[in-house]
């Protein structure tokens, strides 16, 4: 079942560069039905380092966010024109494999959502889609995983219980300990700590600083100082445009336009 | 006292009536069964097929092996294909067919269990010219299927959407989502209600007159007709010797245990099941 129109748009594909950034994204439309939610977005987001991405709600972030992994997929009518590039091969291409693409580009999401199974069958789950059956290795990588989100000590003695039965900053945690385990490139994030409270926020926000070494991150956030806390780079989304992108201290400090330096100081959002 | 209370203790008291009045009828009807049934069983219930008119003794070990039989083979046709539809149903809530599906599926929960059997005994038992155990688990299964199907579908859609979000993000396809997150969170519910409609089939006589038909012989083959507590029950309870009412009653005692004995066993083995769906 085909949801998406891929409507390649090959302009300015000529004018490709080599050395281009993880992801590449041009002229990016969106559509849910009739209405546009995304208007021409260009943004290159390089490979290892955090990027924010900002704006008031029903800006388009979020819709952006999950067109990099197309989670919008799933939703009917929804359309897609121009290009996502992931290490130079467009996400939307007609021979684009999907599951592959989800399994390079891990997401974690607003409200935390770990299956109702133990710790370890979460941990294993994306594992075992991709035929991994060994309890040894499997046992392994699990524990790679939570050490990786900093979860192992909290639960090295209960991986058999049910993962339902963690704390709300634990529940995220393990999914992001689940979205590491299938060795993802890129990690999105989708507002992963505005469910919790200032304390294990502060932990996921520790851990997103400490992953940005072997991940490129996108995480679309709603609050400024998580923002400028944790990204390189920040984008400033309004209206289903990129108003403007650059690095997190000029975004914040000096910014071009005068819409983003009315959002990061307050004055409207 | 002030009206509110007074209006309040008023209400209680209503509502403790009715519950009263509703419970009347099932202690009435234990009581009774317990009675008159507990004291007919023996060991050679258990262990006798009937005995021929005027002779004495014999039991419904026949009868007990085939009700067991007959819901089996009802289980064994509504489960797949219920649990199927359902998950069509959900998956694809919007198409016209599921709407259809659905429309078929509440129609078919309200014919009568007389006309089921009809049913089955046109599609079934004519062809092959014979009364079969088969056709008896036919008809019961297509008592339960509507019911399988629209618990399942209720079940399903109960489950967050973020599971299947979560699934889909890893890499699962629409259909690894469905069968190794979705319908596992659902499952505990699901087997609830299949073992429910279980208990309520259990119980139907009428679909089985001409479908399982009955028999006196001990007999567990799939293609002859074989007996039922239900019907064995029924065809005791109207005739006109004290000893077969005796045994009647005692097999509507043993009808009850088992329904009994299903629920609980649907609690335990759910209970079992949501070990991980519960915090």
């Amino acid at each position: 079942m085909t949801v998406i129109d891929v409507e390649p748009r090959t302009s300015n594909a000529a004018a490709m560069i080599m050395n281009e950034a993880k992801i590449h994204v041009r002229n990016f439309d969106f559509y849910y039905g009739p209405s546009k939610v995304l208007h021409a977005i260009d943004l290159d987001v390089p490979d290892r380092q955090v990027t924010a991405l900002i704006g008031p709600s029903g800006c388009g972030k979020s819709t952006f966010l999950r067109s990099i992994n197309r989670m919008n997929d799933i939703i009917p009518e929804a359309k897609a024109a121009g290009t996502i590039r992931i290490d130079g091969r467009d996400v939307y291409a007609p021979g684009m494999d999907v599951v592959e693409l989800r399994r390079r580009v891990g997401m974690v999401f607003q409200k935390s959502n770990p299956f109702p199974k133990s710790i370890f069958d979460n941990i294993a789950y994306g594992l075992r889609l991709g035929g991994m059956r060994g309890r040894r290795q499997l046992a392994e990588i699990v524990e790679k995983s939570l050490r990786r989100a900093a979860l192992w000590e909290e639960v090295k003695d209960r991986l058999d219980t049910s993962a339902l039965a963690l704390s709300g900053g634990q529940q995220q945690r393990l999914c992001i300990a689940r979205a590491l385990a299938v060795d993802p490139e890129i990690l999105l994030m989708d507002e992963p700590a505005s469910a919790l409270d200032p304390i294990a926020t502060a932990k996921i926000e520790e851990l997103i600083y400490e992953l940005k070494d072997n991940y490129t991150i996108v995480i679309v956030t709603h609050n400024m100082q998580q923002a400028a806390r944790v990204s390189d780079r920040t984008a400033f989304f309004m209206l289903g445009k990129l108003v403007e992108v650059g690095p997190t201290n000029t975004i914040f400090m000096t910014p071009r336009e005068k819409m983003t330096e009315d959002y990061v100081t307050g004055r409207f959002g | 006292m002030n009206r509110r209370k007074l209006l309040s203790r008023v209400m209680e008291t209503l509502c403790l009536v009715a519950v009263l009045l509703a419970l009347l009828p099932l202690a009435f009807i234990l009581f009774y069964v317990i009675r008159e049934g507990a004291g007919a069983l023996n060991l050679d219930f258990f262990t006798q097929i009937p005995k021929p008119v005027g002779e004495p003794g014999g039991g419904m070990a026949n009868a007990i092996v085939g009700t067991l039989i007959l819901i089996g083979l009802a289980a064994l046709f509504a489960v797949p294909v219920g649990v199927i539809c359902g998950v069509h149903l959900s998956e694809y809530p919007t198409r016209r067919f599921s709407s259809l599906v659905r429309f078929a599926a509440d129609v078919m929960n309200g014919v009568p269990s007389i006309v089921i059997g009809i049913f089955a005994y046109g599609l079934v038992v004519l062809p092959v010219k014979r009364f079969s155990a088969i056709a008896g688990g036919f008809a019961l299964g297509l008592l339960m299927l509507p019911v399988v199907i629209r618990t399942t579908e209720e079940l399903l859609r109960l489950v967050p959407a973020g599971l299947r979000e979560g699934a889909l993000a890893l890499g699962a396809t629409r259909s690894r989502a469905v069968f190794t997150v979705i319908l596992p969170a659902a499952l505990p519910g699901i087997i609830t209600g299949v073992l429910v409609a279980l208990a309520r089939v259990a119980g139907e006589t009428a679909p089985l007159l001409f479908t399982a038909f009955n028999n006196r012989f001990w007999s567990t083959s799939l293609m002859q007709p074989i007996a039922s507590l239900t019907v064995q029950v029924f065809t005791y309870a109207i005739s006109p010797y004290d000893d077969w009412h005796r045994q009647a009653w005692a097999g509507a005692f043993l009808l009850v245990m088992i329904i009994l004995s299903l629920s609980i066993t649907a609690r335990f083995a759910v209970r079992r099941l949501e070990r991980m769906n519960r915090p």
